[in-house]
């Protein structure tokens, strides 16, 4: 009588004592630049060493260029680097650095190796570690105090949470995608949805997506809250992982198969709070406000503020309409973007490339429109290159970029000036989370790709 | 880490909800390697409208933050505690916080207590109306206190315990590493290592 999430969390118990947060065990710990440089520190201050090098692996993210792999102009973001090289190389954890083959945004690269494996406890100091929760892991962001616990200790203390079930009912229609569906999911259960849950994504439109849009729902399950979003581990999971470096490999893989094959929720099992998803009613979804619960579909308009009866949200809505400088009423439709970005951990897989080359072969990103491209990973990159969709891109007008978190998240040099509106793959539509007043759509790639050619927010039945 | 029993400062009314921690600190304050000297980023985008509340000379003094639902959601980031704490801040009150943020907070020495949105908002216009009134947050006795007021606050007791004490966590949890190394001893060895 157990969840699948209960299933992973009792298999990690190291202890657990009345009054206290259980003790977890951590099979895989991420690092990138930015919520590492502290925490070697405190292990440096405390003369602690790293207890599972072997179970801890570093990459290059969120601060670096793409427009290059070799000079990082500003010179703090290069201290940063050079940090987290520094550190890798004083206590011994493997990197993945700019340049390598398998650098990459933290989460693409760990799956992409098949570091990410059912029934496994994955940490990284990344709110978007829930992107692994896909392959039926229990993985959660967290903050540097604790990415400094898991490297001196290679545990975490945590509180039991509660569970949740979302059921995906009824038929995907055509044309939508993973991120459609999870950007009306937020929008039905608002941003603090999730809040205190482990979430189960279930149903038979799950079962059918790949293992890329799988990573699309539950990724974004923080941007409702949720401490991790699982999804079984099936059929799809087990050919998507084999073969891959890190995968179990001859009589390990059996075994591992055996046990992953009973990662799944009792029928018996029961939640806290069960949710439901009519999918059949999803149409191409987008963000109109400053967080990922404030979205409608691409055929509505830009709800007025005084329909909400939650004076909190009516407020937040007003806000947010000034901030993106729209006027409710106005057509989704009618809005224009001067700049369309293709990536992320949310959508830079090379499925999610896929789809936007679908849309724009053949056709030209509208003028005056910017539109970028950057893989998830240097893997990404070279997969993609091999199918010629680089090509695609460049042809229509595109720039196609090395692998990073790049206009994701306003860090690095790919940002939005003030004022500038962005379509984006993205995960966030935060006030100035491209860069200072930039105002951020969130879109699926199909809709990212048939944006950049019409010039205003379009879906790709809108082409002609 | 600080211990934390009891806190008596002035308050800061933030009428917002959905404080996002790219709001309490953009990704640009992130490149540094130190773990001070992140107050200049608090807040940095609304700071430049000379009417937001932390410009206002009146609550210079203030170490207490109430801000609407949802304070703290999104990014993980650790630096948005450390700039709370470095413009001086000890305790932000709001109806819900962000989970992570919320950990990182507890682990910093900052306290973030939930008290419904009704108590909330009397706390907004008592401060508004006086931005040296007084509110007391006592941890001991899981209690906010301000005027002829008084709220209780939920905090499970481990938590409690440690800001009481000051106590790092990873020494605590170093108590136990002969679990650990037994635990370690079980591990199936399907299980991946990145060498």
């Amino acid at each position: 009588m157990k969840t699948l999430a209960q299933k992973v969390w009792d298999a990690h118990v190291v202890r657990s004592a009345a009054g206290e947060p259980d003790l977890l065990y951590i099979d895989l710990h991420l690092l990138h630049e930015v919520t590492s440089p502290q925490a070697f520190d405190g292990l440096r201050m405390a003369g602690r060493p790293v207890r599972r090098p072997d179970l801890t692996i570093a990459t290059e993210d969120h601060n670096t260029p793409t427009d290059n792999l070799l000079t990082i102009a500003d010179p703090v973001s290069r201290t940063q680097i050079e940090t987290l090289r520094r550190n890798c190389a004083e206590f011994g954890v493997k990197l993945h650095p700019l340049g390598d083959p398998e650098q990459g945004v933290v989460h693409v690269m760990g799956p992409q190796q098949g570091l990410t494996q059912p029934g496994t406890t994955i940490v990284c100091g990344d709110s978007h570690t829930s992107t692994h929760g896909a392959f039926g892991a229990l993985a959660f962001g967290i903050g540097t105090s604790e990415v400094e616990h898991v490297l001196a200790t290679q545990t975490l203390p945590q509180a039991r949470p509660k569970q949740m079930a979302v059921n995906f009912v009824g038929e995907l229609q055509p044309g939508v995608t993973a991120k459609d569906l999870i950007l009306a999911l937020i929008a039905q259960v608002g941003t603090g949805g999730g809040r205190g849950y482990v979430v189960e994504y279930r149903g038979p439109v799950i079962e059918q997506l790949s293992m890329e849009g799988r990573m699309t729902i539950s990724n974004m399950s923080i941007e409702w809250g949720a401490k991790a979003g699982l999804i079984a581990p099936d059929e799809t999971t087990f050919a998507w992982l084999k073969g891959r470096r890190f995968a179990p490999q001859g009589d390990a893989w059996d075994a591992a198969v055996e046990y992953w094959r009973t990662l799944r929720t009792d029928e018996d099992a029961v939640f806290d709070r069960e949710v439901t998803l009519d999918v059949s009613q999803v149409t191409p979804f987008v963000t109109w406000g400053t967080n990922p619960g404030q979205g409608a579909p691409l055929d509505a308009a830009i709800p007025d503020p005084e329909s909400f009866v939650d004076e909190a949200e009516k407020a937040a809505a007003e806000r947010a309409l000034a901030y993106m400088g729209l006027t409710p009423g106005q057509k989704l439709r009618e809005v224009e973007v001067d700049v369309v970005f293709v990536g992320s951990c949310t959508n830079g897989r090379l499925e999610d490339l896929r789809a936007a080359a679908g849309v724009l072969k053949g056709r030209k990103v509208a003028d005056g429109v910017r539109m970028l491209v950057v893989p998830g990973s240097a893997a990404v990159r070279a997969a993609a290159e091999a199918e010629g969709l680089d090509q695609v891109f460049t042809e229509a007008g595109a720039e196609w970029r090395f692998a990073g978190c790049s206009m994701c998240l306003g860090m690095n040099p790919d940002t939005l000036k003030p004022g500038q509106r962005s379509a984006s793959t993205s995960n966030r539509n935060f006030e100035g989370r491209q860069g200072k007043g930039g105002r951020t759509h969130l879109v699926s790639p199909p809709v990212a790709a048939a944006t950049a050619v019409v010039g205003r927010l379009a879906a790709p039945a809108d082409l002609v | 880490m600080d211990k934390f029993t009891s806190h008596t400062g002035a308050a800061v009314p933030l009428r917002r909800s959905n404080v996002d921690t790219d709001q309490i600190i953009p990704a640009v304050y992130l490149k540094r390697v130190t773990r001070t000297g992140f107050e200049d980023g608090l807040f940095s985008a609304w700071r430049e409208d000379p009417a937001f509340v932390l410009n206002d000379p009146a609550y210079a003094e203030a170490s207490i933050l109430v801000a609407g639902p949802e304070f703290g959601t999104g990014s993980s980031r650790e630096h948005a505690v450390w700039a709370l704490r470095d413009w001086g801040f000890r305790v932000v009150i709001a109806p819900r916080f962000g989970d992570i943020f919320r950990g990182n907070s507890l682990k910093q020495g900052l306290l973030t207590v939930e008290l419904p949105i009704d108590a909330v908002e009397s706390l907004w216009a008592r401060s508004e109306s006086d931005p040296t009134a007084e509110v007391t947050v006592d941890l001991a006795a899981r209690e906010v206190r301000a005027g002829a007021s008084t709220w209780a606050f939920e905090l499970d007791d481990f938590s409690r315990w440690r800001l009481l004490e000051g106590l790092d966590d990873i020494g605590l949890t170093l108590l136990h590493a002969d679990a650990i190394t037994a635990f370690e001893a079980a591990r199936p060895v399907y299980q991946p290592v990145v060498a």
